[in-house]
């Protein structure tokens, strides 16, 4: 997708590639027809929407809409724009997302609908560890602790890159351990962000840890990039396209996960 | 004797406060979030009646906004309360993004708009918050009148499908707008007919404009007097069926002239009626601390300013 246009960001999206097969294949009750409301079903809310490669693609092959679309991603016309939106109607999308730090209020919205609806489906969302600099992810952070906002399960990829260079190069950020665990977040550990079985098992635990009265943290540790020896562990992929000869090296180098290809 | 006599004095956020009350009894799916001023924002009573579906954000107008936009996801219709600098300016990407561009059914409703803030100066005095909300495509903007009108205003916003930024303000301020004088979204109101003159006015400055009709009335002067509610879609029918016959207009808000309701009408004047036009608001420059009385006079919105920049059209 990102080669065909010459432009997107691949580096974050392969990092999580295991994340958005397992919560879409395994974890996640979702419905395949497409409401917005989503009422009795779990919701995904992509906060770092400049992943959209890689959620389109499991989106596509979760039966929301054509593969055949995702030829479209980026082009003039497309419902696949450079940054997720609902503008085009896309299925699967419920909010824009690409200038960060605001998926994560939007889906404590959703998680308090769900509430007031006596809905006890979840909320997920995903984030980039860079976008944890915003600090409207602070502002929600407080209050989904302090209004016990149990239904929610929010995951960050900590891949340790950012556009201008590592995150302790560009901002130092300590412990997000113990920065979500102070602002009272139930924190649980992800050390193998890129094996999807742990995945899995980190997702599923997290959901045992919904409905105690805290939200719930995955601090899933990856490798952007992920699966392709020159692309993986470096910020240098955060927003550029693989030329031809380098998009055939990588397919070489990628195989499919223990649930498909994606 | 004008159709709209004074008939008392009463703040517009308590139009505001009141109108939410009532939807809290009659619409199960209005929900109200307020960054910590929900006594200024009169919310008490929707928050006394309907705990469970009030949202204390604390100081925290992103995160409010965001909140917000999710919650319509679900079915709720969220009235967001701060002051109209922390609604706008403070959040705007967030409104741009997660509301507008998202389609969300957000009302943003604003308190403590423009100048008649008064002391709190010009920290929290924004006269730029119509421009901002009416350049969101999708937006709808309305100012109403008073109280009255803000309570109708409020009321009709949650039967609209869409987001809307809702503008009031501070300061106990004349009520003249009858109960039983239909409220329509984008629809404006000839409140005073007249040949001379067509002004068009908006929020506080209505009754401005009507006392200066009425004073000029004695001087000869036949003014029209329209109240623009709704900056957002804007009513050009109405606007240009008056110009037609009056030949001169004005236009009248507590904004900066610059984004605001006047360039609005000079951009549909200049488009399909040109006439002369002259823009009365606030020239380009950030407010004070003063009393709402003072502010208006020192800032060229007092009626006696709407009167003289008639008669100096009119020359």
């Amino acid at each position: 997708m990102v080669h065909a246009v010459q432009s997107g960001h691949p580096g974050g999206s392969m990092g999580c590639t295991e994340y958005f097969t397992a919560l879409y294949q395994v974890v996640m009750n979702h419905k395949s027809d497409f409401t917005m409301d989503g009422k009795g079903e779990d919701l995904f809310f992509l906060s770092n929407g400049h992943i959209s490669p890689v959620w389109y693609s499991v989106l596509a092959r979760s039966g929301y809409f054509p593969v055949a679309e995702l030829a479209t991603f980026r082009k003039l016309n497309t419902r696949l724009q450079g940054h997720p939106t609902t503008h085009e109607g896309l299925p699967g999308i419920r909010v824009a997302s690409g200038s960060l730090g605001q998926g994560l209020s939007v889906a404590i919205g959703a998680a308090q609908a769900k509430k007031l609806n006596g809905d006890p489906s979840l909320v997920y969302t995903l984030h980039g560890d860079g976008e944890l600099q915003e600090g409207q992810i602070w502002e929600a952070a407080m209050y989904a602790a302090g209004k016990k906002v149990d239904n929610l399960i929010s995951t960050v990829d900590v891949n340790g890159q950012q556009i201008d260079g590592s995150t302790d190069d560009v901002l130092p950020m300590g412990s997000l351990n113990a920065k979500f665990t102070a602002f009272g977040w139930d924190v649980i550990e992800l050390p193998e962000g890129n094996n999807i079985d742990a995945v899995i098992a980190a997702l599923n635990e997290a959901k045992s840890r919904t409905g105690k009265g805290k939200p719930v943290m995955i601090l899933m540790h990856t490798a952007m990039g992920f699966g392709v020896d020159f692309m993986a562990g470096t910020h240098k992929w955060h927003g550029i396209a693989p030329s031809d000869a380098q998009l055939a090296d990588a397919l070489n180098q990628l195989s499919p996960t223990s649930l498909g290809d994606y | 004797m004008s159709k709209y006599p004074k008939l008392g004095e009463k703040d517009t956020r308590s139009g505001f406060g009141d109108g939410l009350t009532e939807l809290g009894r009659t619409n199960p799916n209005v929900v109200a979030l307020c960054a910590d001023l929900a006594g200024s924002l009169k919310m008490d009573q929707f928050i006394k009646e309907n705990p469970e579906r009030y949202f204390q954000v604390g100081i925290a107008e992103a995160n409010m906004i965001g909140i917000a936009a999710g919650l319509t996801i679900g079915g709720k219709i969220p009235f967001t309360g701060t002051f109209a600098n922390f609604s706008t300016g403070r959040v705007y990407d967030q409104i741009r993004q997660s509301v507008a561009y998202s389609d969300k059914n957000v009302k943003i409703c604003a308190s403590h708009a423009g100048l008649t803030l008064g002391e709190d100066g010009a920290t929290h005095q924004i006269l730029e918050d119509i421009g901002l909300m009416k350049m969101l495509p999708g937006m709808t903007v309305i100012c109403p009148a008073d109280y009255t009108q803000t309570k109708q205003a409020t009321l009709a916003i949650a039967e609209h499908h869409g987001p809307v930024y809702l503008r009031f303000g501070r300061p106990k301020w004349p009520v003249f707008i009858p109960e039983n004088l239909p409220f329509e979204i984008g629809k404006a109101q000839i409140l005073r007919e007249g040949n001379d003159i067509s002004v068009f006015a908006t929020g506080h400055m209505v009754w401005l404009a009507l006392e200066a009709a009425e004073e000029l009335e004695a001087a000869g002067v036949s003014v029209e007097v329209i109240n623009i509610h709704t900056i957002k879609p804007l009513d050009e029918e109405a606007i240009l069926k008056s110009v037609k016959k009056t030949g001169k207009a004005i236009s009248c808000e507590e904004h900066n002239v610059i984004g605001g309701l006047g360039e609005s009408i000079a951009s549909v004047l200049s488009k399909k009626h040109p006439v002369r036009l002259d823009i009365v608001g606030v020239n380009d420059t950030f407010g004070e601390s003063g009393t709402p009385e003072q502010l208006l006079e020192k800032y060229g919105l007092s009626k006696s300013e709407i009167k003289n920049r008639i008669l100096s059209i009119l020359k």
